[in-house]
């Protein structure tokens, strides 16, 4: 079914002469350019117009987006999969504030990113002047740096120190505010790579006596694990992380931003821990005597109620953010540091290994006794996890996963088995719906050899399917599988199991035919509703070079389990309704 | 087309939740390790906190953020340049548990115009100041508390008095005790400033922030 070819890209004429920095606007595009950005993603506007115009002489790329969040989440994406800040742009006012879900969102995932907000005037600043909003005041609690640019000469720097603290220690969002009278001012100076702060240095080694006493407690262990975080994959820390796991025979379980950071394939891997984990990975949490915790904020989602986390647990925490440190649960053994340069000590610190062999083995029994699996009707609906597993074998084992918020995200999560870091870029920690579509794009521009397929929900894809525009403009060969149950599904689930099956509001009938709703933004549409259409229409949408949606009619009985209710004991995970 | 065997399953089945193997202990609702007989938890202690940041805008907006956002409970926040041009300390009177206690020093340094941020040990050199303004019909007693307490008149009408007092905490509470029995009309307080005793520095820092 290859071969059909989207329209074209329409031609636009861009000047890509080098320009000399005459404004404050030129300066902020060098300073982009300094940092080696090559993608911008933004919307147009009035108050930062200066910038785009200085765009226009550049040869960094400007993708359009249909929606300002959508410009944070494709540039959220864009740094997840890359590892280096993604760059997005809005104006004054109402733009500053749609981004201000996806800043929040990079947040909590501590995803570089770098936002550059237009301002109104300095003058006209703090008067309520049209589009004017406090940008810096309303995202000083969801970034990590902000700042306000006062000064022509100086912008070009507070770029270069966003996008500097955006990528160094702790990763996470920083923002530029840029009143138009500062991108219209005069400068000459170039403003060089980006640099730090002299009030910022992130820690690198740990304390070298706390490395040894950690990796004492380790070696005696009865029953270790190995909780990899997302701190794993941003300190590109996978490779120490096999080799310490294999090395010393301690099973591995990830957390769902470390997802991929440890091969599911792999023997010691007992794949993702939580509320929608493995049962496996809950039991092992539960009764593990030591856990070496690697690049993890211990989130509730992750720990259920504290009370019965790990509570038999020495708890080894590396972390490069002191503060993430006993925040939720106490550290007996503090290894403040880079998750790389840690684990690297702590291989040289240890004396021996643990021994873990009939731990292991009651692990495996434990794989056996709850594997992922989901009862599946001879007849249709067609089951979720059916077509997750369809795509995993489908694809190649670096296929680049997006997803939005819902029960689509943790079926894609549950059923698709993750080999590689950077592949599976979704909204942790702030559960974004809506973040799918647009991180899709962002990925493909990110990884233009990879593919990329984004499962969504009829819900979560109504959010933000306008981007759909986007993808076709950019000829982006990406599938959007959307899992359709006709319903907000993950409150639906809650709505069954804890609110009397009362669905209040969560029940979507009047959505669109997401297959013909695809066609008219231009991009390719296919409908699933049985078994025997799933193999002919994934190798369709996956042959053709282009966006395509496929419609999928699951089964909107289907809920996910095995479930630790909301604040709940990890190894008390439910695999049915009837056991919450 | 064929389906994969798979497909066929029954669902997901082992042992129900009553017949999993368990753990031992428990942590207390601050994620601390605890023996089972004790579920202690650590009470709050009063204590203070000094922060040494750039002078810049914004600054004081992220620390209040930051307390209100994470609703630490915070008694008082002072704030003031200091002798190195560009920087400013910050006094906080904090009551919170110490777990609480070490995640407001953390996060506070993780602020990046803040320079250093420690806890001061607990008798620090504190003092406030308050005013307070009281009716004036005895300015013979007002006066005569306001000179036990090493105050000063700054403004005395026919119908009101309003006075300044510094010192340490105690002090301060003791002289609003005292001035009550005239009826106290208003009250401003400053909060706390603090510096660590004798030649011990109350923020550790290097050369090219000073």
């Amino acid at each position: 079914m290859s071969g059909e070819q989207a329209q074209s890209p329409p031609e636009t004429e861009t000047d890509t002469t080098p320009k000399e920095i005459e404004t404050g606007a030129d300066a902020v595009v060098r300073s982009l350019e300094n940092a080696g950005v090559e993608h911008v993603f933004g919307v147009q506007g009035g108050a930062i117009m200066p910038v785009y115009d200085a765009l226009y002489h550049s040869e960094m790329a400007h993708i359009t987006m249909a929606h300002e969040q959508g410009a944070a989440h494709a540039a959220d994406a864009y740094g997840t999969v890359t590892g280096d800040p993604g760059v997005c742009m809005a104006t004054s006012g109402p733009g500053a504030t749609n981004l201000v879900t996806g800043i929040a969102d990079a947040n909590m995932d501590s995803d570089p990113l770098v936002a550059l907000t237009g301002q109104v005037p300095t003058e006209f600043v703090g008067n309520d002047a049209f589009q004017e909003t406090d940008t810096v005041g309303v995202t000083s609690p969801v970034t990590k740096a902000n700042f306000f640019a006062d000064d022509p000469t100086s912008v070009g720097g507070d770029v270069g120190t966003a996008f500097a603290l955006a990528n160094r220690g702790r990763q996470g969002p920083t923002l530029v505010d840029l009143p138009k009278d500062v991108t219209n001012g005069e400068t000459t100076d170039d403003p060089g790579a980006p640099e730090l702060p002299d009030t910022y240095a992130p820690p690198e080694k740990a304390d070298s006596d706390a490395v040894s006493e950690a990796a004492t407690a380790l070696a005696r262990a009865e029953k270790p694990v190995i909780l990899a975080g997302g701190g794993v994959i941003k300190a590109e820390a996978s490779d120490e992380l096999r080799a310490f796991a294999t090395e010393h025979e301690i099973p591995v379980i990830t957390t769902m931003p470390g997802t991929g950071s440890f091969p599911e394939d792999h023997e010691l891997s007992l794949e993702i821990a939580g509320m929608h984990g493995t049962g496996y990975a809950n039991m092992a949490i539960t009764v593990t005597d030591c856990m070496l915790a690697v690049g993890t904020r211990f989130d509730d989602r992750l720990t259920g109620g504290v009370e019965t986390f790990a509570p038999d647990a020495e708890i080894i925490h590396v972390d490069i953010d002191a503060a993430e440190i006993s925040k939720n649960i106490e550290a007996d053994h503090p290894l403040v540091g880079d998750a790389k340069v840690v684990l690297d000590q702590l291989a040289d610190s240890m004396v021996g290994s643990p021994a873990t062999e009939s731990w292991v083995e009651q692990c495996q029994t434990w794989k056996s006794e709850y594997p992922m699996d989901y009862a599946a009707p001879d007849d249709e609906p067609v089951k979720p996890q059916y077509i997750v597993e369809r795509f995993d074998e489908l694809t190649d084992d670096d296929t680049i996963v997006t997803t939005g918020v819902g029960q689509h995200q943790m079926w894609a999560w549950q059923y698709w088995t993750w080999t590689k870091p950077r592949t599976w870029v979704t909204s942790h920690g702030l559960g974004t719906m809506g973040y799918g579509l647009p991180a899709a794009i962002g990925a493909k521009l990110a990884a233009p050899e990879q593919d990329v397929v984004c499962f969504d929900g009829d819900g979560s894809f109504l959010m933000t399917c306008q981007e759909l525009s986007v993808a076709v403009r950019e000829n982006l060969d990406i599938t959007v599988v959307v899992l359709n149950n006709s319903a907000i599904g993950m409150v639906r689930q809650w709505q069954d199991a804890f609110f009397g099956e009362r669905h209040m509001a969560s029940e979507y009938p009047w959505i669109p035919d997401f297959d013909t709703l695809a066609e008219a933004f231009g991009a390719r549409g296919f409908r699933i509703d049985t078994y025997d259409e799933v193999e002919e229409v994934i190798e369709a949408a996956l042959g053709y070079d282009g966006p395509s949606v496929i419609d999928v009619h699951i089964d909107p009985g289907e809920n996910v389990y095995p479930m630790v209710p909301s604040g709940g004991d990890n190894g008390l995970f439910a695999l049915t309704e009837g056991q919450l | 087309m064929s389906r994969r065997q798979n497909v066929h399953r029954t669902g997901l089945e082992g042992p129900p939740p009553e017949e999993r193997l368990r753990p031992v202990g428990r942590r207390n609702s601050q994620g601390i390790r605890i023996d089972p007989e004790i579920e202690a938890e650590h009470e709050p202690r009063r204590t203070t906190i000094s922060a040494y940041v750039n002078n810049e805008p914004g600054v004081l907006a992220r620390v209040s953020g930051l307390f209100h956002r994470r609703q630490f409970n915070i008694e008082s926040l002072t704030v003031g340049p200091t002798q190195n041009e560009g920087y400013s300390r910050i006094t906080l009177v904090v009551e919170e548990p110490d777990p609480g206690i070490d995640q407001i020093k953390k996060q506070l340094s993780k602020i990046v115009p803040v320079v250093h941020v420690r806890e001061l040990d607990s008798n620090p050199v504190a003092s406030e100041l308050v005013l307070l303004k009281v009716d004036g019909d005895e300015p013979d007693k007002v006066q005569a508390i306001t000179e036990m307490y090493d105050g000063q008149t700054l403004d005395a009408g026919p119908r009101t008095i309003t006075v300044q007092i510094t010192g340490e905490e105690g002090k301060i509470d003791d002289a609003i005790d005292a001035y009550k029995q005239f009826g106290i009309r208003e009250i401003a307080r400053t909060g706390q400033a603090a510096l660590a005793r004798g030649e011990e520095e109350t923020a550790r820092v290097d050369e090219r922030h000073t």
